[in-house]
């Protein structure tokens, strides 16, 4: 099943796109900034600074669900030993970092208008900061660590543990009292969030996916390429 | 399909990740205090003694027609629909504090009913829309 799984053949697949891919992320992202911050409406109550969640929940939902996939193939390379899920897993985690980081900050931006405060520490964004940590050490513990081994079991280690973190910080606004809202967009129920709105939203989420795509295929086209210096034709 | 080995291995996972989600469940149960941000005045109500001059958070909703302008404060109940509290603050309110929304305040218990804030914050809900669809809402 794993045979064809192989660095090699992905490297040539992806050569082709990353241009096509690059060009289509510019197109959606101008719809996107265009409608979330001059078509879509003011809201009730926020009025304008509203307009910052079109950044601040598409960066979150993405460093929330890169981090859940770098811990499934984490997990994949501990059973398997194959060392192409560790490297799609380092591939992936700078793009997931940054948004981590974008949605912490925008988040901040948003809160002192709204809120009246820049920072607290409830249950949502203590997890939050928790998994920006988490993705630090992760990136570190690849760079720290010089033998190969040691370097995939222990960023291996830390992200399993830190993928138990994503579910915490999806539920605490459920579990636990807390400043942040509840969860607006929801999966199996009606979204309490108007169709005007939810459209510049789905956008800048697509935007931002493409976006780590195609990071995510560069970084991993640089460590094909790392491999393949070392003389290692094959995994 | 897979060697003694793979499935030796996901085992193991397995038994590591169950064993991680007890502790980790079990850590925030026991931290349970400490991860609740604000309190409702229910939970106020039922706590069995207060202290005063400890720093505490209160939250819930602003109970209608209950904000009262004084020169250099203000005064608001407090209110989760089934208990209430009496909150006095003087000082910044941000833009979103208004009557029948959410807030959480941070200050002192004076007793069970009476809260003395220096810091309010608007707790905003997670509905959105545009001021127009809301117009009509409230017109039915």
């Amino acid at each position: 099943m794993l045979k064809n799984f192989n660095p090699n053949k992905a490297f040539f697949l992806t050569t082709k796109i990353l241009k096509t891919l690059f060009f289509i992320f510019i197109i959606i992202l101008i719809i996107g900034l265009t409608e979330s911050l001059w078509i879509s409406p003011e809201d009730y109550k926020q009025s304008h600074s509203v307009r910052i969640m079109y950044v601040h929940v598409p960066s979150a939902w993405i460093s929330l669900g890169i981090f859940a996939f770098i811990g499934i193939l984490s997990l994949f390379n501990f059973i398997f030993k194959n060392k192409n899920f560790s490297l799609i897993a380092k591939s992936l985690s700078t793009s997931g970092f940054v948004f981590c980081i974008i949605a912490l900050v925008t988040g901040s931006i948003w809160g002192y208008p709204t809120w009246g405060t820049w920072w607290v520490w409830d249950a949502r964004i203590t997890s939050m900061l928790l998994l920006s940590i988490f993705y630090l050490m992760y990136i570190l513990s690849w760079k720290v660590f010089e033998k190969n081994i040691n370097q995939e079991k222990i960023s291996s280690i830390i992200a399993i543990i830190g993928m138990l973190n994503v579910p915490i910080i999806k539920f605490s606004v459920d579990w636990w009292n807390t400043l942040h809202q509840n969860a607006t967009v929801k999966i199996f129920s009606k979204s309490s969030i108007h169709p005007s709105m939810m459209l510049p939203l789905l956008i800048m989420t697509v935007a931002f996916a493409l976006f780590s795509l195609i990071i995510f295929i560069m970084e991993y086209k640089a460590e094909v390429v790392k491999l393949k210096n070392k003389g290692l034709d094959r995994l | 399909m897979y060697g003694k080995k793979v499935k030796f291995r996901a085992a193991f996972i397995l038994l590591v990740l169950i064993s991680l989600v007890l502790i980790i469940y079990l850590s925030l149960k026991t931290l349970e205090d400490n991860v609740v941000y604000f309190l409702s005045p229910t939970e106020i109500q039922n706590k069995e003694e207060i202290k005063r001059n400890e720093k505490v958070r209160v939250g819930g909703m602003v109970k209608k027609n209950s904000i009262k302008s004084y020169t250099n404060y203000i005064s608001f109940i407090l209110t989760d629909y089934k208990n209430e509290i009496n909150v006095t603050y003087s000082g910044t309110i941000p833009n979103l504090f208004s009557e029948e929304k959410g807030v959480v305040a941070e200050g002192t218990l004076k007793d069970k009913n009476y809260f003395i804030a220096n810091k309010i914050l608007a707790k905003h809900d997670e509905n959105y829309m545009p001021p127009k669809v809301n117009n009509s809402l409230d017109s039915k």
